[in-house]
């Protein structure tokens, strides 16, 4: 098992590598300069030329990238063009508040989610199999921005109950999730996370059920005479691994920040600073939030990997 | 677990349901703005974020030697003395200007406001061995300062500046430079980025608190050197909102209670829930930068046939009225308007021109953004143009891209984009030089400036250059009506729109005048239910 996790860390360090190059590489295929931010629109060709210089923009791309490897290896990942601020509390501020929105909203969408699928992979072809799959059919198509929205309008404008943006009366430094005048700016755009991975997981769950009923050890364990609810749960576990590797990629990108969700209520996380570093192409930002998301999805999938091997030992052994 | 995740939620919701939104934020006298910024304006003198940095930061935290006078909307705003008094050219060197400062002034820091400061902040922004060089600040405030070559001290509290050509404009270039505190910066030892957390300056607001990429919060410096403008609200808090429907929903629940930028489509909600919507000419165009070295517009047939053909009413209607005809590059309220001539809506005269001129359909290529500063709402104006244009002969392709990727093609210039024949970029034009001459003179060609599509014409070099010259007020009027009206005879632009600058505050907002400006003064704002 040490060998095995060993093994998937070291995997890790090419992800990363190419995650970078091409980061980076993307960064400079697109049109646009790097030094958006500290230029203004009416900035002549002389004025660009001093300002690459100053900040090193004026070396060739790949020295470039050697030179960030190296900071980035000795845990130094820069500084915002924007801001002046390192950008490793750039993105762990901006993480911190992602993850508060992802503390709540993945707990809701996996239950959500899993019994929906179990219910309507329970009772494959009957109404409440109908209405699930039709509801999840409805979850995965709906924009999520577009729903944030409409949960705004009625919840904030209209009705005045929650507040419409932001993250609270002082902003995330002063955020007390224990404070209801806090605590409030969390509900719309948790909810709204939350629907985009329940249809998805619903969907898995009900396909991983209904196939998990047909196998012979489901008509074994009725032979021995054992009740619906211990069958059930028997189908319930071995349908767990599909689900648990579609609900560790959900996870993965909920801890990335929904770039829309987070846009559609200024909330300050990883998706908002993301957006912002790709409008202002902010390259240090850019570079260290996109790296940082990737290793998170590396270790979230290594930690499903993991639990799937503790379900199902037969993939360790593959 | 789950469930009780759930219940917490659940009672939260519940809670939430019994409870209208409580103000805590709104308590007392805070104004609180959404802004159309992506982001904070940086805090370290000249503001990014475009004008509306300077609007809420630059022009709070800061003064220029000269300012804008802001306190009335019914004409164009004009300089007024800032942290000058007063400043004139030097008879015997018209290379030379000399201010005199204001005596007494503090920094935020308790410093005294003296030459030597002055001095201090040009060299920290165009000298690049001074250890006060800021390459941030010298690209932001570098077309402010791209003719003057050098300040120095005369006494305690005169300074002389010198500048590359005798330039009768240059006390409107100076009131875009901000003046900071050396104090403070050499107390932090010139690190810039502690400073964004602690400035220090002189404008009628001190810095509280920030929450980078979040809100700013700015209080009265009770002890302003102009009594009139110590601000009447107790705090100032900006916030960047750049969804406009993010916006509007702030302003209607109370989260905010003013919004810059609503959106055409909700003006009629905003009404209807009692906000004030605010409007004002300003010295704003939105047009369409030509190319003069190749393709159908060098000819002036053409590029007269493209102004004939757009019908600028139906453009007005389908922002709901939130713009005014453009047809000229600064808006009529401008003193140096002029009487130029006027390309009234007339596809018959634009498709004879075009016809007189071989170019029947006449094919052409415009760069456009999907969003950004100024730009109004660049998509739906874009096509409504391309089907006037077409209707009157053209044969128009719209290349869209996003801003930064347009900000790229101007910058670069017609040389390196020969592909477009115009570049739909709206301007500023506050100035003179903003406003006229930067389109025109041959010395601004890109990419060493705003002239992107290379016009020239030595006639209109030689009028540039008179009126940089003329240092006699009215004499220089006359001659910057006369480059304004000669733009216009010889359509140097395609012109379309000037925007209105809309606000939406609510009904607790109290005082405030739209100035016809970029800038606007928020001291006389109070906020009472």
């Amino acid at each position: 098992m040490g060998k095995y996790i060993l093994r998937r860390i070291l995997y890790a360090i090419p992800i990363a590598f190419g995650v970078s190059v091409v980061c980076f590489a993307l960064v400079y295929i697109a049109p646009g300069d790097p030094l958006q931010t500290v230029v203004p629109p009416d900035a002549t060709a002389e004025t660009i030329e001093v300002v690459k210089h100053a900040y090193g923009f004026d070396k060739p791309i790949p020295v470039q990238f050697v030179i960030w490897l190296g900071h980035v290896l000795t845990g130094d990942f820069g500084t915002s063009i924007a801001t002046r601020r390192p950008v490793i509390l750039e993105v762990s501020e901006a993480l911190a508040n992602t993850s508060l929105l992802a503390l709540f909203a993945v707990p809701i969408a996996f239950f959500t989610g899993y019994t929906m699928g179990a219910v309507a992979g329970s009772f494959p072809g009957r109404w409440i199999d109908r209405l699930v799959t039709g509801a999840a059919v409805v979850g995965v198509s709906l924009p999520n921005y577009w729903l944030g929205i409409v949960l705004v309008i009625v919840f904030a404008v209209e009705s005045l109950w929650l507040p419409a943006t932001g993250m609270g009366p002082s902003g995330s430094a002063g955020f007390d999730i224990l404070e209801w005048s806090n605590a409030k700016f969390l509900i719309l755009p948790v909810v709204t996370l939350a629907m985009i991975p329940v249809g998805v997981i619903a969907r898995t769950t009900r396909a991983a059920v209904a196939e998990m009923r047909n196998q012979d050890f489901v008509q074994t364990l009725r032979a021995k005479g054992l009740t619906e609810w211990a069958v059930a749960r028997h189908v319930l576990k071995n349908a767990m691994p599909p689900v648990l590797a579609v609900m560790g990629l959900q996870f993965g990108y909920l801890l990335g920040g929904s770039i829309l969700v987070e846009t559609v209520f200024t909330w300050p996380g990883s998706g908002f600073l993301l957006s912002k570093a790709i409008i202002n192409r902010d390259v240090p930002v850019l570079q260290g939030t996109i790296l940082t998301l990737a290793m998170i999805f590396v270790a979230v999938n290594l930690i499903v990997d993991l639990l799937q091997s503790v379900i199902d030992p037969r993939i360790r052994r593959g | 677990m789950y469930r009780h995740k759930l219940s917490i939620i659940g009672a939260a919701l519940a809670f939430g349901a019994g409870l209208p939104l409580a103000d805590a934020a709104r308590a007392g006298g805070t104004l609180t703005v959404g802004m159309t910024a992506g982001d904070l304006p940086i805090t370290t003198g000249n503001p990014d974020q475009g004008f509306e940095g300077y609007r809420f930061v630059g022009y709070n935290l800061y003064d220029s030697l000269v300012l804008w006078d802001l306190s009335q909307g019914s004409k164009a705003s004009d300089i007024k003395p800032g942290l000058a008094t007063e400043w004139q050219v030097d008879e015997a060197d018209h290379k030379r200007w000399i201010f005199k400062l204001r005596q007494g002034v503090k920094w935020h820091d308790g410093c005294d406001f003296t030459a030597d400061d002055v001095v201090w902040n040009i060299r920290r922004s165009t000298d690049e061995k001074a250890p006060e060089f800021d390459p941030a600040q010298f690209a932001q405030s570098r077309i402010y300062l791209v003719n003057t070559a050098g300040a120095s001290k005369i006494d305690g509290h005169t300074v002389a500046f010198e500048t590359k050509v005798p330039d009768s404009l240059f006390p409107y270039e100076i009131s875009y430079v901000m003046m900071i505190s050396p104090c403070r910066a050499k107390e932090l030892k010139y690190n810039w980025g502690e400073y964004a957390l602690r400035p220090s300056g002189t404008g009628p607001y001190r810095f509280d608190r920030m929450v980078p990429h979040q809100r700013m919060e700015l209080v009265p410096n009770t002890g302003y050197w102009d009594k009139a403008r110590v601000p009447k609200q107790d705090r100032l808090v900006l916030v960047p909102m750049p969804e406009a429907s993010t916006r509007t929903a702030a302003l209607l629940s109370g989260q905010v209670n003013w919004i810059e930028a609503p959106s055409p489509d909700a003006l009629e909600r905003l009404k209807s829930a009692g906000m004030q919507v605010v409007t004002n000419i300003y010295p704003h165009n939105w047009t369409y930068q030509l190319n003069f070295v190749n393709g159908p517009f060098t000819d002036m047939r053409i590029r007269q046939a493209a102004n004939y053909a757009l019908n600028r009413e139906d453009m007005k209607d389908m922002l709901n009225g939130l713009m005014l005809e453009g047809y000229a590059t600064i808006p009529p309220s401008m003193p140096y308007f002029g009487h130029p001539k006027l390309y009234k809506y007339d596809p018959e005269k634009a498709k004879a021109l075009l016809k007189e001129a071989g170019c029947l359909p006449c094919k052409v290529t415009f760069a456009i953004s999907t969003s950004g500063s100024g730009q109004m709402q660049p998509l739906p104006m874009n096509e409504l143009v391309k089907s006037q244009m077409d209707a009157a002969g053209f044969e128009v392709k719209l290349e869209p891209m996003d801003w930064n990727a347009l900000l790229d093609v101007a910058r670069a210039g017609v040389e390196k984009y020969p592909q477009y024949n115009a570049i739909n970029i709206s301007r500023q034009t506050q100035d003179p030089y903003n406003a006229l001459i930067r389109h025109v003179w041959t010395a601004q060609w890109s990419p060493g400036g705003s002239n992107w599509g290379h016009y020239g014409n030595p006639e209109m070099d030689k009028l540039v250059k008179a009126i940089l010259s003329e240092f006699d007020a009215e004499k220089r009027l006359a001659l910057l009506t006369q480059l304004n009206e000669r733009m216009n005879e010889e359509a140097v632009m395609i012109f379309v729109a000037h925007d209105l600058n809309p606000r939406a505050l609510s009904p607790e907002v109290h005082g405030f005048v739209q100035a016809q400006s970029w800038f606007q003064d928020l001291t006389p704002v109070s906020v009472a239910p």
